[in-house]
């Protein structure tokens, strides 16, 4: 995988998961969960802005990239996708994915390119406030037998957040088993579910009904 | 025309307001990363404080409106941290009940938060999150005031 496409994917990670996450807003059992999840949603949406942004470079068109691309086209992982309306799963989501987060934003922190790296370290200081939140509520379930269910379902799926020399640390992070042949399969970058098509829909509505370079 | 000076540029960004704050201005927030006046040219540099922050775009058009012949370039890199408001930022923002963010190497080594009210340190967190992604909830239980907290970031 090259630069380019390894930024892709964090970017639609990021936008995805943050279309998902607002959907708690209104509806969130706690009010400060949904004062919460509104702005954790509008910071992942930020995140995936910023990087649009320096995938194109400075001239370009970052909503272009963002909604303009086919459904195939997009890179984001399958865990992002689930719509999940239960709270441990939205729980467990939330925690696995800022632990992968952590991971490759660290990685990314080093990169040679200092456009990146620069954005990666930015990224990360937002990033320290979702993972206390996440941590906090992790700290709250983590005994609860719904809670370990919704981790253990989900766990194949934010395996496939991370490339392959990523995982062993991701494992090691969370106290979990990575997938082997013998049992569930990672549920790999460049897969789709089913949930992507109604999101998808909802999310470039606007983009597809309005001509291209519409002034608002 | 007379070419603008770099200080006059700084004198005119000190009257752009934080959209969301509007007790400190862009100079305060330290978002203004620089200002360079060339044969007359004017390229200013800012920097987000938040990534997802809506005020991006209304920030960058008030630079625009207050000095026209600026070039004005969003810098995306971490040259921001709370640690760039200034002094005068930070006693603003307590004057107006913001509790100002705890400098960086403060913040790792103590978690204690000060009450911009009465100045107690027996305050704790309601919610990390707030009103915008900038600001956490916290409640102070010397003299019962809930207030907004800076987050050091």
């Amino acid at each position: 995988m090259n630069a380019q496409e390894r930024l892709l994917g964090i970017a639609d990670d990021e936008l995805v998961l943050g279309w998902r996450e607002s959907e708690w807003t209104g509806i969130a059992p706690l009010l400060e969960e949904d004062v919460a999840f509104s702005s954790i949603a509008q910071n992942e949406i930020g995140h995936a802005r910023a990087l649009y942004q320096l995938i194109v470079g400075e001239e370009g068109d970052a909503d272009a990239l963002a909604f303009d691309r086919e459904l195939e086209k997009y890179r984001c992982a399958p865990l992002v996708e689930l719509q999940l309306l239960d709270w441990a799963h939205t729980i467990a989501r939330r925690w696995l994915y800022e632990i992968a987060d952590e991971i490759r934003l660290a990685a990314l922190k080093d990169d040679p390119d200092p456009a990146v790296a620069g954005l990666a370290a930015k990224i990360d200081r937002e990033e320290t406030y979702h993972r206390m939140h996440a941590a906090m509520w992790h700290e709250r379930l983590r005994d609860e037998p719904r809670f370990q269910a919704a981790v253990e379902e989900l766990w194949p799926y934010a395996v496939g957040l991370l490339p392959s020399e990523l995982r062993d640390e991701l494992a090691v992070r969370t106290g979990l088993d990575l997938p082997s042949d013998n049992l569930s399969q990672a549920h790999e970058r460049g897969t789709h579910t089913d949930e992507l098509g109604p999101l998808w829909e909802e999310m470039t509505e606007v983009r597809r009904s309005a001509p291209a370079g519409a002034q608002w | 025309m007379v070419a603008l000076a770099e200080a006059q540029v700084w004198e005119a960004l000190e009257e752009i307001p934080d959209p969301e704050i509007p007790v400190v201005s862009l100079v305060d927030l330290g978002v203004i990363r620089s200002v360079d006046v060339q044969d007359g040219h004017v390229r200013i540099e800012f920097t987000p404080t938040f990534l997802g922050c809506p005020a991006l775009e209304f920030m960058k058009r008030a630079i625009e409106e207050k000095v026209p012949e600026a070039e004005v370039v969003v810098v995306q890199d971490d040259s921001w941290s709370t640690d760039k408001i200034t002094p005068a930022g930070r006693e603003k923002l307590r004057e107006a009940g913001f509790a100002p963010p705890a400098p960086r190497l403060v913040q790792l080594q103590s978690q204690v938060h000060r009450c911009p009210y009465c100045g107690s340190t027996e305050t704790r967190l309601e919610n990390i999150f707030g009103p915008t992604p900038c600001r956490s909830l916290r409640y102070c239980d010397s003299c019962r005031q809930p207030f907004e907290q800076f987050k050091t970031i």
